[in-house]
Formats: structure tokens, C-alpha cells, sequence
């Protein structure tokens, strides 16, 4: 147990995966850097640094530094899991899903029914999501939602560290294509992960604070933003869960629903945008199958329905904070 | 005048403890109460539990509201004399926010102890050790770590040094588990002590590791100070297997918490993240197999194949025996008709987990013992 960052925790998880299974490779735009070039090798590990040094350490064998062809690598991702390595693609950011969405939604997302089980592929693309990284509409998206939409495909979204490495485990251990979406602004953040390998099992959600006024459900960066809202309330006498599903899909429908039924309020805070996004499907969910406890009109937090701005301002005011959340939860405690 | 006043403040129960709710007094304003009763309910998101008074006095303000959620270390509440004024005690509280307010930031919880790993006998071992006095070590259960003892350290820790090790297999200590015997898990155990020169101890062992002190006493005879056995594994062939079995498997919240709750008279006191702590800890790569490994050497099929009662004669040192009478997972019954010379107490309303559902009683009925056993010449 030490402190580590969610970059950390990340290149971790990918080091003991490789160490433990020679299947695992790495593939994607200067994962390491360098290749082809007289210059530094293992310059980069991608832009934000989450894959260095692993090149040096499992070899350019296994780190593939790729051409700048979404299509051509995601593609060939897809079809070395189909045929027996477990490859981590490194998809930069998920905003550009659009330049190689046919290899996932057509391919990676359909080969194991259509072969009726006989194929599997477990590959899995890491991307950064998210907006505050004054980045522009093409490289700040929270696209989660679309990837959850299609069967066949598993979706990861951690919140912390320690949730990464174990999501990111099992997401290299799984047979099943999955999604695992990294928000650029968490790399940074720190907290106490175990040394080992461990796998936090898909589909179970994290409460993460319990409150029997008000239920929250928060993906990804929004979990911080909604715990903290949940101390300032906390201190007005406002109890509320906040509960991090992990993964969109495959989803813990029973957790969320036994919390909303306790509380009888649910706000749900998702980054991606308001229509057909996480937040309505998790108000979908609590209308659909305990409408009966439901004491208020459920709340979505969300930027609005617009592209991810590129002046400051707007950015900063696009990104739901903590202060949205808090009077979110105070419209439905009825207190606002 | 100048009266005694005390500060009842919000404990720390384990490490990850940073802050309480009081769910309920069991006093009330003006009531004089001795040091060591019961005062006050206060859930945290492990476990619920009833915290005694400091000191004796009168309860004089209870300063934190049912409901309200204060930091470790916070006011709960003021007892002193009763002869000192109200104003008195107004100007108490009003200071003690003060000083805490602006001391707040850098405060930092006074440093407290933190778990440490060495290797022990070629093992990566970790530890928790805290307070000064005779050595006391505590060994935890199967599944369990040092945090089983969150209500027993701290308390014992006033005035004892006290050692509370993760076994192999267990908590922070290296996963490999060996042949999973007790034979292995008390060698573990005594490189341990050995590489922290611990040479005569108060060995304190709940469950399974009621049956590796006691395996430890008798490989190691000069080791053994006083012997405490917590509803202890080995004195009899019945066990809850399905327990067992269960816990093993479970990888969800929603699977693993009524397990859990079987370990107490009263599953009200399992918090959420006790389930969600064992859960992330069950989740670490090797710790399914040490599992696996441990419960093959000392159970089959449904019944304990440790027999270890007839060689209590052998124990020469003081040995206790405590047990809940509703322990669902090892039946009290296994208290009965042991040597004249084992003092055994039988803790109503008491699980599996004695020593945290009726952790008052138990840290007194361990103290009482230890401070007698440490009095002899």
C-alpha cells in the first residue's frame, strides 16, 4: 500500500498485467515514442506520460508505437484479441472513436455472438475523456454514453486511482471487448493503492458515502465533485449516498435502486451530455422501477446540450461542479 | 471551585476512521456516571458502537446532537464535577472549539501510529504496534487483520505494548500461505516476534488465531506470558463450513454482507465498509488460494480437523477463554469442560466478533488479566 496517482495506478495495473501474462501488448500513439528515430526512445508513453517505461521493460515487441491511423490500429487491436493476444489499445481521445467506430461497434462489439461464443475478444482501448483541459470540442468529449448504448461492449469509467487499477485489471483479464475511459483531469489525483494485483469485479457499484436524504449517482470526475458537495451539505444537516456505478456497462441497477427506494430523492450527475447520456438513463431507471418511493422529480446535473467550449470561461462553466450538485440536491430535498 | 472538567471527544476506531455520528446517548444530562460506562452510540461507516465515559463525573453537556457527524477528536460531550458552574462549563466548550478551530489545519491527528511491513523469516509481514508495558500480541481470525482489534488496540495500548500482525495470507502481509496448517501460520508468527525482538508475550488470539497462539504456546513454550483465546478455533469439531465456504467465494457486496453479519449477535453493527474493506481486501491477487489453502489444513468437510483441547494440559502459563454465547460461526459450547485452571467468560448477547460487540467488556476482562499475570514475580 502506498500513495500513488491515477497515471500511476494506471501504469501499474498495465506492468503487473504484462508481467503476468506475455498475451498483453500495448499498442498506440507514442506509448512509448521514439520508434523509427535516432533520438530518445521512450519519450513520450503517451501524451500524458501514463505508459513510460514500460517500453523499456517488456520491449518494442509488446510496446507498440502506432502510425497516426485511429482506423488501422484500433482495427488490428481488435483483430490480434480475436486471434489470441489480449491487447491494450491506446484510442488518445475518445473524441476521435469517430475515425475507427466501425472496427468497435461492428467488429470488437458483435464477433462473439455472431460466432456464437466460439470467438471471443478481449481488447481493451483506453481513452481520455472529459472536458477542463482547455482542450477544445475535439478533445474534451464525455462519449462513455455512446459505447454504453452498444451490447457487446463493457464500459469503465473509474473515479480514483484505486478504482482504476482494479477496473483496468479486470478489464485486461475479461474476455469481453471493454471501454476504459480515463477523464484527463483525474491523473493528477492521489490516494493509497495496493502494491499487488487486484480485479474490482464489473458491474458493482462503489457507495461511496451513505445519507438517507438524498441519493447521488456520479460517474468519473463527478464523483469527487459530488462528495464534495455531500460534506457541504452534510454540514447543513442535508445527508446524502453518493455512489459511483464504476462501470455504465454492465451496470448495477440493483444498488442505485435499493439507495433511491431508501432515500426517495435521486440527483445524478454524468459529464456527458443530457440527452440519451447516463443521466437519463439513470433517471429512466428510478422512474421506471421505483417510481413508487420517489418523494421528488429526479435531478440531472450535466453540461448543457452544447459542443465543449474553448474560451476558459465557458469551459468552467460547461463542467458541472460541486455547487451545481449542492443546489441539485436541494431542489429535491425541497429545501431550495 | 476549581472542579474537575473533561472533554469526551469523537475516538478513532481504526486507521481509516476520520470522523463519527452519534446515533444515540445512553445518558443524560445531569447524570453522574463512572469511568467505563456506557455514554453514547456512534456509527461510523464501519461499524456502530457504544463508547464509554473517560472519567467519572456528571454528564454535564451533551455537546454534539443525535445525528450530528463530528471529525475524530471533536466534542462529544463535557463531564465534570458537580459542583462546578455552568458558566464554567460554557467557557470549557467554548475554548475547546477555539483552540481546536484555530489549531485545525496543521493539527493532523498528532501522528498516529501506522502500519509497518518488514520481512520476517523470508515473509513480507505487516504490523501494527502501539503503546508502552507488557508485551501484548494480538492474532486475528480467518479473513480477518489487524483491524479485527480497531476496538481492542487502542484501549489495550494505554498500558500495554501491543502488537497486532497480519497473517500470512491476511491484510498487508505476503499472500503465499504455505500448507495453510497452524503449525505454518504460528512459525510465521514467531519470525515475526523474533525479527521485532518481542521474546515473552501476552498472546490475545480470536478464532483462528486463538488456535495459532495456542499452536505458538506450545511450539514455543518461552514465548508465552499469558495465553487469551477468543472463541477460538480447535477446541471442538463443529464450525458454521457454509461461513467458510461462503466467505471464500463471495465477490459482492450483496453476497458477502449477510455473511458478515453472521458474525454478530447483532448484524446492525456492520457497516457498509467493513462488507466493502474485506471485499477489496478478498479482491488482492493470491488472497482466494491463501484462503482456500488455510480452511483445507483446518477444516473438511463441514467439520474442524484441528484438535487442540487435549493439549490445553500442556499450556503452563494463565490461559482465559472468552466466547460469546450467540456465536454462530464456533459454538460456545466449546467453553464447557475445559481444565479447572482456563478461566472462561461467556459474554451474553455476544457473536463471533466478542471482542468487537462487547469490546468494553472484553478489553476490561484482557486488561484485568494481562495487568495480573504481569504483576507476578
Amino acid at each position: 500500500m502506498s500513495k500513488k496517482s491515477f497515471r500511476e495506478a494506471i501504469n501499474e495495473a498495465l506492468r503487473l498485467e504484462m508481467r503476468r501474462d506475455p498475451r498483453v501488448i500495448l499498442m498506440g500513439e507514442d506509448v512509448a515514442g521514439g520508434v523509427g528515430a535516432g533520438g530518445e526512445q521512450d519519450a513520450w508513453g503517451g501524451p500524458l506520460g501514463v505508459t513510460k517505461g514500460l517500453m523499456p521493460e517488456f520491449g518494442r515487441e509488446r510496446v507498440l508505437d502506432t502510425p497516426i491511423s485511429e482506423s488501422a490500429f484500433i482495427g488490428a487491436a481488435i483483430g490480434a484479441a480475436a486471434t489470441g493476444l489480449r491487447p491494450v489499445a491506446e484510442l488518445m481521445f475518445i473524441d476521435f472513436m469517430g475515425v475507427c467506430f466501425d472496427q468497435i461497434l461492428n467488429q470488437a462489439a458483435k464477433l462473439r455472438y455472431m460466432f456464437g461464443g466460439k470467438a471471443t475478444v478481449p481488447v481493451v482501448v483506453r481513452t481520455m475523456y472529459g472536458a477542463g483541459f482547455r482542450a477544445a470540442s475535439q478533445h474534451s468529449q464525455s462519449l462513455y454514453s455512446i459505447f454504453t448504448h452498444i451490447p457487446g461492449l463493457k464500459v469503465a469509467v473509474p473515479s480514483s486511482p484505486y478504482e482504476a487499477k482494479g477496473l483496468l485489471i479486470q478489464a485486461i483479464r475479461d474476455d469481453d471487448p471493454v471501454i476504459f475511459c480515463e477523464h484527463k483531469m483525474l491523473y493528477d489525483d492521489v490516494e493509497e493503492v495496493p502494491d499487488e494485483a487486484y480485479a474490482i469485479p464489473f458491474g458493482e457499484a462503489r457507495v461511496r458515502r451513505e445519507g438517507g436524504d438524498a441519493t447521488i449517482v456520479a460517474l468519473g470526475r463527478m464523483v469527487k465533485f459530488a462528495e464534495q458537495a455531500a460534506a457541504e451539505l452534510a454540514a447543513r444537516g442535508i445527508e446524502c449516498a453518493v455512489v459511483d456505478p464504476r462501470t455504465t456497462s454492465p451496470l448495477d441497477e440493483e444498488t442505485i435502486l435499493d439507495l433511491v427506494r431508501a432515500s426517495g430523492r435521486l440527483v445524478v450527475v454524468d459529464e456527458s451530455g443530457p440527452r440519451c447520456g447516463m443521466a437519463a438513463d439513470l433517471a429512466a431507471l428510478a422512474a421506471a422501477r421505483a417510481f413508487e418511493a420517489l418523494k421528488a422529480p429526479v435531478a440531472m446535473v450535466t453540461p448543457p446540450h452544447t459542443p465543449v467550449p474553448f474560451s476558459p470561461a465557458l469551459e468552467d462553466a460547461y463542467v458541472p461542479g460541486p455547487a451545481a450538485i449542492a443546489a441539485a440536491v436541494l431542489r429535491v430535498v425541497g429545501a431550495a | 471551585m476549581a472542579g474537575a472538567i473533561d472533554a469526551v471527544t469523537m475516538p478513532k476506531w481504526g486507521l481509516a476512521m476520520t470522523e463519527g455520528r452519534v446515533v444515540a446517548w445512553r445518558r443524560a444530562e445531569g447524570e453522574a456516571i463512572a469511568a467505563g460506562a456506557e455514554l453514547v452510540e456512534i456509527e461510523t461507516s464501519k461499524i456502530t458502537n457504544v463508547y464509554e465515559a473517560p472519567v467519572s463525573g456528571v454528564l454535564r453537556r451533551c455537546v454534539a446532537r443525535v445525528g450530528e457527524t463530528l471529525p475524530v477528536g471533536g466534542l462529544i460531550a463535557v463531564i465534570a464535577e458537580a459542583g462546578v458552574a455552568e458558566s464554567e462549563v460554557d467557557a470549557f466548550v467554548a475554548e475547546f472549539n477555539a483552540r481546536r478551530a484555530a489549531a485545525s489545519p496543521a493539527r493532523a491527528e498528532a501522528t498516529p501510529a501506522a502500519p509497518q511491513t518488514l520481512p520476517a523469516g523470508g515473509r513480507r509481514m505487516r504490523y501494527l504496534r502501539m503503546g508502552a508495558g507488557a508485551p501484548v500480541v494480538l492474532v486475528h481470525g480467518f479473513g480477518g487483520d489487524l483491524g479485527s482489534w480497531l476496538l481492542t488496540q487502542p484501549v489495550l495500548a494505554e498500558r500495554f505494548e501491543v502488537l497486532a500482525p497480519d497473517l500470512p495470507g491476511h491484510g498487508g502481509s505476503t499472500k503465499e500461505a504455505g500448507d495453510g496448517s497452524l503449525d505454518f501460520l504460528a512459525s510465521a508468527l514467531a519470525d515475526l516476534l523474533e525479527a521485532l525482538e518481542m521474546r515473552r508475550v501476552h498472546l490475545v488470539g480470536h478464532s483462528l488465531g486463538g488456535a495459532v497462539a495456542l499452536k505458538l504456546a506450545l511450539q514455543r513454550a518461552e514465548l508465552a506470558r499469558s495465553l487469551t483465546l477468543i472463541a477460538p478455533l480447535g477446541l471442538g469439531p463443529e464450525i458454521d463450513a457454509g461461513y467458510i465456504d461462503g466467505f471464500i467465494q463471495a465477490n459482492r457486496n450483496r453476497q458477502l454482507r449477510p455473511l458478515v453479519e453472521r458474525l454478530f449477535a447483532n448484524p446492525a453493527m456492520v457497516g457498509r465498509k467493513m462488507v466493502d474493506e474485506i471485499l477489496d481486501y478478498k479482491r488482492l491477487d493470491g488472497v482466494a488460494q491463501a484462503l482456500k489453502t488455510i480452511a483445507g489444513a483446518v477444516c473438511n468437510d463441514g467439520r474442524q480437523v484441528v484438535a487442540l483441547r487435549p493439549r490445553l494440559a500442556e499450556i503452563v502459563v494463565p490461559v482465559q477463554v472468552i466466547w460469546g454465547e450467540a456465536d454462530r460461526i464456533i459454538p460456545a459450547a466449546h467453553a464447557r469442560d475445559l481444565p479447572p485452571s482456563v478461566a472462561v467468560h461467556l459474554m451474553a448477547g455476544a457473536g463471533h466478533m466478542v471482542q468487537m460487540e462487547k469490546a468494553i467488556e472484553v478489553n476490561r476482562i484482557i486488561e484485568r488479566f494481562i495487568g495480573n499475570v504481569a504483576t507476578q514475580p
